[in-house]
């Protein structure tokens, strides 16, 4: 089973805890998606998951090992990350980004084998960036860009797949684009993802699972229908809220319930 | 970037180098065609040469020649890997303080008379670069303007502290000074004989890490979730960089900007990726620097300019509009 799981994990910036006593656990073919209001530690918790930070107390363990006790190499091999912000400027094209994932493989010096190409070109495909291979990652767009980071963790062949704010500055279309893209590959794949979102909507219509992040803890956790009620939203983001059904996949559909001034009928 | 276009603009690079060096080889006090310096660098034996035209370009014009294109190759290639590690635009061997911790170092011995020039301009430029780094990271991430200060700090200490070394030293105050300006007047297969072993060494480390060079580009964090090992990755980076710069100013001073400038026009020319960007770098410092030493022998002959001076004054307009630019990286 590749897994990614932590036991009672603690995190904490400059002595200060910020999550505690974190228990989670990926599945296979799941995604499970982190929410939470801003700076409840989202990313904190992903940056631990993918060993940039050591854990206060507690473990994060990769199939049941401590993930700590693995090299970077292998780590890389098992869990791939796709970062939130935006990679630099650096003229490289498409696919030289993207091989960049290899170098879990392959190491510094040895040359792209047969296969470190025929993964690659197929990773390229399916993330619909195989006509755009030679283009220079600077005149991507936010979509295609994003597509790209996530063709580089892929190529690394991780049986675990994190994801930082996958849709953060992208559009309607290219949110959907790339969440449809995660979805399926965590089908065909039996990859178990995490991805950290801020959009309750869109996490409603593609996580497998959910974990509602609070006050430094889990405030709830199970399946979509179970996280997203009208209680808990309130008590996580301090705001009233309306839970409806959608209207086509009859999932959870959060619409905010502030006092709005009532805007003019037009008659 | 197609293959073909790559190996165009290399070709092209390699034939106006291998024409500049000719042409270089026959300038000076007594002027010598090309057809002959090709005559006497392939048929040195040919009873037809006479011996005082062999004498002036093997003996005195090719090692002074090569040590130009090697010292700017070799500071080109450092300064792309800098710019790498440090994911700045703006680092160069100079900017960041190496090229003054060298020449430190180098003053040092030979003020002492220690045998040991080159380590000690190692050990110098090494301990010049790690200073500025720690101190340009202070609250995380390396800014470009952060780094930029520190070395311009760091820089101008040491270059007080050679000054210091000098003037309470007994050596000749305008050699040693000529020296420091950065030049190649009076350089020769001596110099030639330390440095090029230990330059051609760091590029070729440098051209074959190029892979951890391209990932670092993206950040720490991402690369070491592509698997790198940062703290090696870094280590002997620095170590191949830092060194390359160290041989080069060990023997002809500090020649600043060429390390910024070649960079730049190289990953215009074939892209970012370090495979090619390395190599492409070397033969635009080579070529730069052998041009550049054309001017610095010729322009006011029979007066020789230090051709630091003249990289300085093509280099640091093209950094104050690279700084004034913006950063192209965030953060």
């Amino acid at each position: 089973m590749a897994t990614i799981s932590t036991e009672t994990l603690t995190l904490a910036y400059n002595g200060h805890d910020v999550l505690r006593e974190v228990d989670l656990r990926a599945r296979q073919g799941e995604i499970l998606a982190l929410v939470g209001p801003n700076g409840v530690g989202k990313t904190t918790l992903l940056r631990a998951l993918a060993r940039q930070m050591r854990p206060r107390h507690g473990a994060v363990m990769v199939d049941g090992q401590d993930a700590w006790q693995l090299s970077v190499r292998e780590a890389a091999r098992q869990v791939g990350l796709v970062p939130q912000q935006a990679d630099g400027d650096w003229p490289l094209s498409v696919e030289e980004v993207v091989a960049l994932g290899r170098m879990a493989h392959r190491g510094w010096f040895l040359p792209l084998s047969r296969q470190d190409k025929h993964v690659i070109r197929k990773t390229l495909s399916q993330t619909e960036l195989y006509d755009l291979r030679n283009r220079p990652v600077t005149t991507l767009s936010g979509g295609e860009r994003q597509r790209m980071l996530i063709a580089r963790a892929l190529v690394q062949e991780p049986r675990i797949l994190l994801l930082d704010e996958p849709t953060a500055n992208l559009d309607l279309r290219y949110q959907g684009m790339v969440l449809t893209l995660v979805q399926k590959l965590t089908h065909e794949q039996l990859l178990s993802v995490i991805m950290s979102i801020h959009d309750l909507n869109l996490a409603a219509l593609y996580a497998d699972r959910m974990m509602l992040l609070a006050e430094g803890r889990i405030l709830a956790e199970g399946s979509v229908d179970e996280v997203l009620t009208e209680g808990n939203l309130l008590q996580a983001y301090g705001v009233p809220v309306v839970v409806a059904r959608h209207p086509v996949y009859n999932v959870p559909l959060v619409a905010p319930a502030l006092p709005v001034v009532e805007k003019e009928r037009q008659e | 970037m197609s293959r073909t276009r790559v190996s165009l603009v290399f070709i092209t690079f390699i034939t106006l180098l291998l024409i500049s060096l000719v042409l270089s080889l026959g300038m000076g006090a007594v002027a010598i065609p090309p057809a002959q310096v090709l005559a006497v660098l392939f048929h040195h034996t040919d009873p037809s040469l006479s011996g005082a035209t062999v004498a002036i370009v093997w003996d005195l014009r090719l090692a002074r020649t090569l040590l130009a294109l090697v010292i700017g190759a070799g500071l080109a290639a450092s300064g792309s890997a800098y710019q790498a590690i440090f994911r700045n635009p703006l680092a160069d061997p100079y900017i960041i303080g190496a090229s003054g911790g060298a020449a430190l170092g180098a003053t040092l011995a030979i003020i002492l008379n220690i045998n040991a020039v080159m380590p000690a301009a190692f050990a110098g430029a090494l301990l010049a670069v790690a200073i500025v780094y720690l101190i340009a990271q202070a609250g995380g991430q390396v800014s470009a303007f952060n780094l930029v200060l520190a070395g311009a700090a760091l820089s101008t200490l040491l270059s007080a502290a050679v000054s210091l070394l000098m003037f309470l030293g007994d050596r000749d105050l305008h050699e040693m000074f000529a020296w420091l300006l950065g030049g190649l007047s009076g350089r020769s297969w001596p110099q030639m004989d330390i440095t090029a072993p230990l330059v051609i060494l760091g590029i070729a480390l440098l051209w074959g890490m190029s892979r951890p060079l391209d990932a670092l580009t993206f950040g720490e964090e991402t690369a070491q979730s592509l698997g790198l090992n940062l703290f090696w990755a870094r280590t002997l980076l620095v170590t191949a960089a830092t060194l390359t710069t160290a041989a080069a100013v060990a023997s002809a001073g500090i020649i600043g900007f060429v390390g910024l400038l070649a960079p730049h026009i190289a990953r215009h020319l074939v892209g970012g990726a370090h495979a090619r960007q390395t190599p492409m770098s070397a033969l635009v410092g080579g070529l730069l620097l052998v041009l550049a030493d054309d001017l610095a022998r010729t322009m006011m002959a029979p007066l020789e300019l230090p051709v630091g001076v003249l990289t300085a004054l093509l280099g640091a307009p093209f950094f104050l509009w690279l700084l004034k630019r913006g950063e192209p990286w965030p953060r």
